[in-house]
């Protein structure tokens, strides 16, 4: 559904992406693993025409997004969450919840839809239905996570951009997002291109991975392959610290 | 018939190449940062693999050749440290001193899998009973085919090659299904039980899986009519993966390369150049899953042609032609490029004629000679000496009509060839020494 091939993403001088090419299959769970700095927010702020890459193609669903402005890609069918939610603090939960429709209002879609939606949303996310007039910033990071995400899901998405959804967070909470990401993909079809720093809880929901290093994709494996992978192991999974081999 | 792996082996080609361009570019940045030899040939190439945007740009990079891996023996072009390879294997060795390659617990599966499919494509079921009877050991054709039918669930026997006679017992009391050697060895088998007088319909084989040597379609239907089976071929190489590169559909039309695992593309041996779609030459891969052992522009040596017509089994990856010989077997007499494939042909043609033979060629002052020597059998073996006299005339009339050249035959004692149970020696060039 998505085919990315061969980007290059600039912040001014600094080359960010290097000829990065990825996909993500209909109801896929892909993820993007690497150390900070390695360009995987980049490629989710180059596909939402945050940062637009300079050159390559990057297509969906058979369009091409080049030259596409951000809310036309939500429109297109692709949400982002972005790195430390972001939500409106000032705001309730309700009206952020809302304000995720916003391209749909501005759409006119009729009201009775967007209302279901909402609907839906509380039903998805039930912590979320007991605080709907509470600030969101008053809400716990796991929360403000959930409506981070409930708020994205309210442009109803086919492909979901999740940033580093775990950050922050305590394991237990953690567990609890994993699981709405992959009841997601099990019960709305929904795509995701996931970026984690937490490899292992991210490969373990995952279908594919690709590791990234300074901008280059350096492997594109099976979730369950990259798990085993030794150097994936090494230098994102915390294991066998003590006994890196000289090179 | 049942395809293993369909999400791949019948992937759309546009899909794939999406799959092929991503683990192409993350191969090339992969071993640039890990393998030193890499790194060096690339950098005095001038070309960095982040610039790597096509399949046409791959081409800017150079080759790599069995040269190489010896300057690198034993480890040096190996992608990861030693302690995460838990497998080392050499090459078979065909040609000079082996070459070592390694495998990752995750290329182990990569190989398994790519058996399993190439084993369901000829028609192995996990009900089948596999009799392996290549040699066990250094050498990836046993161990490949051993994970492949493990993988699918069928029982095997892991009976290594040679003891011809125990073979065909092991055939009549513990009847597998599947037989798995070399073609050569194939024919070995069948005549020892024609002179043992075991009927090969009494056996329970189906479906033969041989391969490790190039054998002609000449070859194909002898087998089949001796061992009263299939007889399907399958292509790899060590330096590759093992078995496990290409296989042969239900259609016999060409093995399908797993280009999810592997880019190929054919080049002219002698300038390097890559030729266009659907020329013969020299097969060069790239792998694109290995971990341990990646490699670059491969150079096989194997001479072939590659097929992108639809297959009729669904299968959308190209198709590769049976190699039709090696490149540096490739004998160029009088200036003429002579395969010994192409003589194996004209033998088979040739009714009666048994496939044992061998090519000597020789230089008598300016002058190359081809002399074929054929083992006699007892339809070849005849009391006159003008019968004896008219069939060597009529081989040598084929062999010049085909080839523009000239040989002359001469016909040896049954079995006085040199046999053995890994891979015949079909050629002498003495020209060399």
């Amino acid at each position: 559904m998505l085919k990315i091939k061969n980007i290059n993403t600039y912040y001014g001088q600094v080359h960010a992406l290097k000829n990065v090419s990825l996909h993500v299959n209909p109801g896929e769970i892909v993820s993007l693993i690497g150390a900070n700095g390695a360009g995987k927010t980049t490629i989710l702020n180059s596909l939402s025409a945050v940062v637009p890459p300079r050159d390559g193609e990057i297509v969906f669903e058979g369009t091409s997004l080049a030259g596409l402005s951000a809310d036309r890609v939500v429109e297109l069918g692709i949400s982002q969450v972005p790195e430390g939610r972001q939500v409106f603090k000032d705001f309730s939960v309700a009206d952020n919840i809302e304000l995720g429709a916003y391209l749909r209002y501005r759409g006119r879609e009729a009201k009775g839809s967007i209302r279901k939606d909402i609907d839906d949303i509380f039903a998805l996310f039930p912590q979320l239905a007991s605080r709907k007039k509470q600030m969101a910033g008053t809400l716990s990071g796991g929360e403000q996570q959930m409506l981070a995400i409930g708020r994205a899901l309210m442009a109803k998405p086919k492909l979901l951009l999740l940033d580093e959804p775990s950050m922050g967070l305590a394991p237990l909470v953690v567990q609890e997002i994993f699981r709405v990401i992959a009841m997601l993909r099990k019960e709305r079809g929904t795509s995701v291109l996931l970026v984690e720093q937490n490899a292992m809880a991210a490969l373990k929901i995952a279908d594919r991975g690709y590791v990234l290093e300074t901008g280059k994709v350096i492997l594109e494996e099976n979730a369950a392959d990259l798990l085993e992978n030794k150097d994936v192991q090494r230098a994102y999974l915390g294991k066998d610290k003590k006994e890196i081999w000289e090179r | 018939m049942k395809i293993w792996d369909p999400l791949y082996e019948c992937m759309p080609r546009e899909d794939l190449e999406q799959l092929q361009l991503e683990r192409m570019q993350a191969t090339l940045n992969r071993v640039y940062k890990s393998v030193t030899c890499y790194k060096k040939k690339f950098d005095e190439a001038g070309i960095n693999p982040e610039e790597i945007r096509s399949f046409e740009d791959l081409a800017k990079l150079p080759f790599t050749t069995k040269e190489d891996l010896r300057l690198n023996y034993p480890y040096g072009m190996f992608a990861v440290p030693l302690r995460e390879v838990v497998r080392i294997h050499s090459s078979s060795g065909t040609t000079g001193k082996p070459t070592v390659v390694g495998y990752t617990k995750n290329d182990i599966r990569t190989w398994s899998n790519l058996v399993a499919r190439f084993m369901t494509a000829a028609g192995v079921t996990r009900d089948d009973v596999v009799q392996i009877a290549f040699g066990y050991g250094m050498f990836t054709g046993a161990f490949g085919l051993h994970y492949g039918s493990e993988t699918i669930g069928a029982s095997v026997i892991p009976m290594s090659a040679g003891n011809t006679e125990k073979q065909i017992m092991i055939m009549q009391d513990y009847r597998p299904t599947v037989l798995v050697c070399t073609p050569s060895y194939a024919i070995t088998i069948a005549s020892r039980m024609e002179q043992m007088g075991v009927d090969p319909k009494s056996l329970a084989l189906k479906v033969g899986l041989f391969g490790a040597e190039p054998w002609s379609e000449g070859m194909r239907k002898e087998i089949e009519s001796r061992l009263y089976l299939s007889a399907t071929d399958n292509y790899g190489l060590s330096e590759i993966i093992g078995p496990g590169v290409a296989d042969e559909c239900e259609y016999k039309c060409g093995m399908h390369l797993f280009e999810d695992n592997f880019i190929a593309e054919i080049i002219d041996p002698d300038t390097g150049e890559v030729l266009p779609r659907g020329s013969v030459g020299e097969l060069v891969l790239t792998t694109l899953t290995k971990e341990a052992f990646p490699m670059i522009r491969y150079r096989t040596r194997d001479i072939t042609s590659l097929d992108y017509e639809k297959c009729a089994c669904g299968r959308t990856m190209v198709r590769m032609r049976k190699t039709m010989g090696r490149s540096d077997d490739m004998l160029i007499i009088k200036g003429v490029n002579v395969f010994p494939s192409q003589i194996e042909e004209i033998l088979f043609a040739i009714e009666g004629c048994e496939p044992h033979y061998q090519l000597v060629v020789e230089r008598e002052g300016d002058m190359d000679t081809l002399e074929v020597r054929i083992e006699v059998t007892e339809n070849i073996f005849f009391d006159e000496m003008k019968k004896q006299k008219a069939f060597v005339e009529q081989v040598e009339r084929k062999i010049f009509s085909v080839l523009g050249v000239g040989a002359s035959v001469k016909l040896v004692e049954p079995t006085s060839l040199p046999r053995h149970e890994g891979k015949a020696v079909r050629v002498i060039d003495k020209r060399k020494l």
